[in-house]
């Protein structure tokens, strides 16, 4: 060893592998301009598609007219449903097991739905084509609201169904019913109550919103005739998913299909299911022989691909009059629009919501979810949260508040007094799951110190005072949140997609330069994958991470994986990628053990290489490893360095946190103000402490928007008012909370590397943290739930109803 | 969201403007386009020719004559905010400006279109009232002056007539004095939920002359007279004096019931920003 010879801390920092606050290689292209976007490409004679959309909710289609569209220049062709029946494709099944029109058959369901398709030479000609579409509407009686889909001489809404008795999940009850799900133990939940010293009876909703990422959804068709092949670029979480549904669809051999997801601007959930645009321009490409793109514009991504939540909870909660929970009953009524297209894996129809029982130790509960069809746009996407995992932490982490003001008890307290405790893991909830690892009474010591809880209550305490006698018109919040998530969608015994299990893959060669090219079955929409996938595979297997390039989207080139949404991709993909490291590891140690001259045992990794255990000296690097592998390798060994892994999980990761909201209000405009927002968040191992931080700002970011104002409402006419950005609530920077993070580690025992995900966990606890905030806020004015969002004119309502304004 | 097809001109005199308008009776002046293009894009708006006065550097001068104070229809809300003249002679424009939308819709947004529109959500249109600003109309049969108190005469209704193009704002001398515009939006780059201007002066510690105006409370800005009276000869800051001028403007509001509230909930928080912008006035003063 000389002064010239790295340390072994120099060698690991060269590595720039976990627990590295890693530059995001992709922002150099991303902040530059020079991200590929579908957007982005033009290919030689490429047509435009865009749709007739029905101004009405619910109306009959009478007849659709083309004639004069077809004489506007430039426009080719005009699709309607009846062009849609010659192949087969009018109508298209969901990921949920129910089926949507892509073009209306007959009537309409919702407002913007799509009702035909023009094709032409241009964006601007097919605009101009869209207008000179005549369609003639016979409106129908609208239904709305999603109590009144059940009711007895309610609207019928699908004429295709209205006979099925039985839907993709079991008895219909109604011909505006999808399905009943139900998960626990009636008879000893119903006893518990019985018992119970104190119960709450809430109904908390969870008002439809809407992911909307900066990039809306779009595709592009190319129909090659003479191959029979059809490229698809398209703005995919789960590009492989979109290839098989295309090849089950359209006939043509999934060989002959290419899926391609260039770079995506945020997804969020938005980018899981498969849209009539998609479709569409598959079916324009086909019969012009031209590749036909189709994009969304803001306004028709907010109205018709894919809401949010629309849950309808009512929670109760059994306890005993010292604060320990014992029973909890929740009955969700699920608005799913006019058509089931919840993106869920598909034995879910309500997702993962029986994760409600959250971080507390029910020993018995019952949750039943009902869903109904309105008059709305369809959907039910898991919006930055692993399936319905957001609508059950609002729903128990609301639950739990309402029970600590019954029992005239502080919120923190209560939690603590019925957390799973650290020895209970692995945990089984009395709804079904087995929770991995957890230690929540640290994690939320550790908050409450940090963020002075004792001080901020006894701050709140004189603001009360000082607002009863008149001296402020502010009022002061502290919303507690402690959620714990369900991600990592999922072990093959309980998760698919359509009947494909939910693994997810990757493959990593290694050149002979020692460089490195990875490609996984998931595909980044913005959480930096290309950064934080080779910093795992280089500290596996001590290559630089700069030396390796990843690439994801591609289904031509990329291992079959079902994508990114569900925070599933580090807990998924990520294993995948530790696996295949070790296998390429495995053999690199077959190699260097020729290279040394010993037996492989006698060998131990070392950073960035192997070496002769007790012989320093003897020494070889992954560098060395990989030329041998191609230029000399060892006798009886196949040349070349690679492997390939596909992970099936045994089982899901349960990230946890705690947030914290302080919240001041000014009950006579309902102006709130957020104050601190401290979040700590134990998604296990870290692999980028600074891109976690990023997601943790992002998502809670969107919690914020979400709980504050951000939504999805229809007039009683069926009239989406809140169709653009204007009324669409998405913070601007101004308006954006400064967040504080913190963290504790509890890694995942059964992951390759410790990880659990965390992408979507500030969504979730973030939302119950700023309700809880506003709720807290007026509670000692005599109010136990207001419901979301709670924006200023909401907040004021709120006051007036509890008489402190005029 | 794509417009349909028109012809674009950009002409370099209000002459040649006033020329081509009167032309094409479907052709409409543009002016910025914050408001215009949004609406053509949803074909909301769907004139055959846009006639853009940007071309036009005369429009954007702002000077002090005659003891008015000329604002050049095309000067942008940044030119405003920009402007030594400004300052001294209307400095409340600057803290409008400031609340309107964000830097990049000041670059481009000007102080005519602003005013013109007819828009009861946009902030320009109170603010002049309670100046007593005059607008400069001009067309092919000559110039003529309003008075933006005279000019609004329902949602996007104005006195404009057909031909005319809006190239100045003159606004007079103001006395010595307080102001405020208290303006509750929801993020940036909204209008107003409810807003209010007040300018006034105090001599002796009595409130001596008083001008309040609305946004976006009404089809059109307004201007609460009875309001402004309930203060004038009364004490600087008393109590009574200033319910009074809250109730009274309560009194002539009827906001829509949009996604910014209910009527009631606008009402309410509509007499709050004349509370306060009567307090921050006053404090001023």
């Amino acid at each position: 060893m000389n002064d010239m010879t790295p340390t072994r801390a120099e060698r690991e920092a060269k590595l720039e592998g976990m627990g590295c606050r890693r530059k995001r290689v992709e922002d150099i292209r991303f902040t530059q301009g020079k991200g590929n976007y579908v957007d982005d490409i033009k290919l030689p004679g490429m047509l435009f598609g865009d749709f007739v959309r029905s101004p009405y909710a619910h109306a009959r289609v009478n007849k659709i007219d083309a004639t004069r569209a077809l004489q506007v220049p430039g426009v080719l062709a005009v699709l309607t449903a009846e062009d849609l029946k010659g192949v087969n494709l009018a109508w298209m099944p969901t990921l949920a097991g129910d089926v949507q029109m892509v073009l209306a058959d007959g009537k309409v369901l919702f407002q913007n739905q799509e009702v035909a398709f023009v094709v032409a030479t241009d964006r601007y000609a097919a605009a101009d084509g869209i207008e000179a579409v005549d369609v003639d509407y016979e409106p129908l009686e609208v239904l709305v609201d999603p109590f009144q889909s059940m009711a007895e001489g309610a609207p019928l809404l699908r004429e295709d169904i209205k006979d099925k008795t039985e839907g993709a999940h079991g008895k219909r009850k109604h011909y505006n019913h999808i399905f009943e799900w139900t998960v626990g133990d009636k008879d000893l939940t119903d006893a518990a109550f019985r018992n119970a010293d104190v119960t709450i009876n809430e109904m908390i909703s969870y008002h439809r919103t809407h992911p909307s990422p900066l990039e809306t959804c779009q595709a592009i068709a190319s129909f090659d005739k003479v191959k029979g092949e059809l490229t698809l670029w398209g703005t995919f979480q789960a590009p492989h998913v979109v290839r098989t549904v295309a090849s089950l669809l359209s006939k043509i051999p999934e060989q002959k299909i290419h899926v391609i997801a260039p770079d995506v601007g945020g997804g969020f959930g938005n980018k899981v299911g498969v849209y009539p645009g998609y479709i569409c321009a598959i079916v324009a490409s086909i019969v012009t022989g031209k590749p036909v793109k189709w994009v969304e514009d803001r306004m028709e991504n907010l109205t018709a691909t894919s809401f949010a939540r629309d849950y309808h909870m009512t929670t109760e909660i059994a306890a005993t009059k010292e604060g320990k929970v014992t029973a909890l009953r929740v009955h969700v009524l699920a608005d799913h629009g006019a058509f089931d297209a919840c993106a869920d894996p598909s034995k879910w129809p309500a997702g993962f919501f029986n994760i409600v029982t959250g971080s507390y130790d029910f020993p018995v509960a019952l949750c039943t979810v009902d869903g109904v069809y309105t008059n709305k746009a369809p959907g039910g996407v898991a919006y930055r949260c692993s399936f319905r995992v957001t609508e059950a932490a609002y729903c128990i982490e609301r639950g739990m508040d309402i029970l600590a003001q019954k029992l005239g008890m502080d919120p923190a307290e209560l939690r603590m007094r019925n957390f799973i405790r650290r020895d209970q893991f692995p945990y089984q909830s009395a709804l079904g799951w087995e929770y991995d690892s957890g230690d929540y009474h640290t994690a939320m010591k550790q908050a409450m110190e940090k963020l002075d809880y004792a001080g901020l209550r006894a701050e709140q305490q004189k603001k009360r005072e000082a607002f009863k006698a008149g001296l402020t018109r502010e009022i002061m919040g502290i919303g507690v949140s402690f959620f714990t998530e369900i991600v990592g969608a999922g072990p093959s015994k309980n998760c698919d997609i359509l009947g494909i299990a939910m693994f997810d893959s990757c493959e990593i060669r290694v050149h002979p330069t020692g460089a490195v090219i990875a490609r996984m079955g998931t595909k980044s929409q913005g959480q930096g994958h290309e950064t934080t996938w080779a910093q795992i595979i280089a500290s596996e297997i001590g290559i630089p991470a700069d030396d390796i390039m990843v690439e994801e989207g591609n289904t031509d080139t990329a291992p079959y994986g079902l994508g990114t949404y569900g925070s599933r991709s580090t807990p998924v993909a990520g294993a995948a990628i530790a696996m295949a490291s070790r296998k390429v590891k495995a053999k690199a140690q077959l190699i260097a053990a020729y290279l040394l001259e010993v037996h492989e045992d006698d060998l131990e990794w070392d950073v960035d290489g192997f070496r002769v255990k007790g012989l320093p000296e003897k020494f070889k690097s992954m560098k060395e490893i990989a030329w041998t592998a191609y230029h000399s390798p060892p006798p009886g060994l196949e040349p070349g360095l690679e492997a390939v892994s596909y992970y099936d999980p045994p089982n899901m990761t349960y990230p946890f946190g705690a947030y914290f909201c302080v919240m001041d209000i000014d009950v006579d405009t309902g102006v709130y103000k957020v104050r601190r927002f401290y979040a700590l968040d134990d998604c296990g191992t870290r692999i980028n402490p600074m891109i976690i931080e990023g997601q943790v700002h992002g998502g809670l970011t969107e919690a914020f928007a979400i709980a504050m104002g951000q939504e999805i409402r229809y007039d009683e006419g069926g009239n989406v008012l809140t169709g653009s950005f204007m009324d669409f609530f998405i913070p601007t920077a101004v308006e954006t909370p400064v967040w504080e993070t913190d963290f504790t580690v509890t890694p995942s025992p059964h992951h390759p590397i410790g990880a659990k995900g965390v992408g979507e966990s500030p969504n979730v606890g973030g939302v119950p943290a700023f309700s809880n905030a506003v709720n807290d806020a007026f509670s000692f004015l005599g109010s136990t739930h207001i419901q979301m969002p709670h924006d200023y004119w909401r907040n004021w309502e709120a006051a007036k109803k509890l008489g402190v304004v005029e | 969201m794509i417009p349909g097809s028109f012809d674009y001109f950009r002409p370099q005199s209000v002459a040649e403007a006033s020329a081509l308008l009167a032309k094409d009776d479907n052709a409409r002046v543009l002016a910025g386009g914050h408001s215009l293009l949004p609406m053509m894009k949803l074909r909301m708006a769907q004139p055959s020719a846009l006639i853009d006065l940007g071309g036009i550097g005369e429009l954007r001068q702002i000077q002090f004559q005659g003891g008015q104070l000329h604002l050049g229809a095309m000067a942008s809300q940044h030119d405003l905010l920009a402007s030594d003249l400004v300052s001294e002679h209307a400095p409340i424009l600057k803290e409008v400006a400031l609340l309107i939308a964000d830097p990049q819709v000041r670059y481009l947004g000007t102080i005519g279109g602003n005013v013109a529109n007819g828009d009861p959500g946009n902030d320009m249109p109170a603010v002049m009232m309670a100046l007593d600003a005059a607008f400069v109309l001009e067309g092919q049969h000559g110039r003529r002056n309003v008075k933006a108190r005279a000019f609004y005469t329902g949602t996007y209704e104005t006195a404009l007539l057909p031909g005319e193009i809006l190239t100045a704002v003159e606004i007079p001398t103001q006395v010595k004095g307080g102001f405020a515009y208290e303006k509750l939006k929801r993020k940036v780059g909204d209008y107003a939920t409810a807003a209010a201007a007040v300018i006034l002066s105090v001599k002796a510690g009595v409130v001596d002359a008083c001008e309040i105006t609305l946004t976006n409370l009404g089809p059109t800005a307004l201007r609460a007279e009875a309001a402004a009276s309930a203060l004038i000869g009364k004490p600087a800051g008393h109590p009574g004096a200033i319910d009074a001028a809250v109730a009274a403007a309560r009194a002539i509001m009827t906001p829509a019931h949009d996604t910014r509230g209910t009527p009631e909930y606008r009402t309410s928080a509509g007499g709050s920003m004349v509370r306060r912008a009567i307090q921050r006035a006053l404090a001023k003063a």
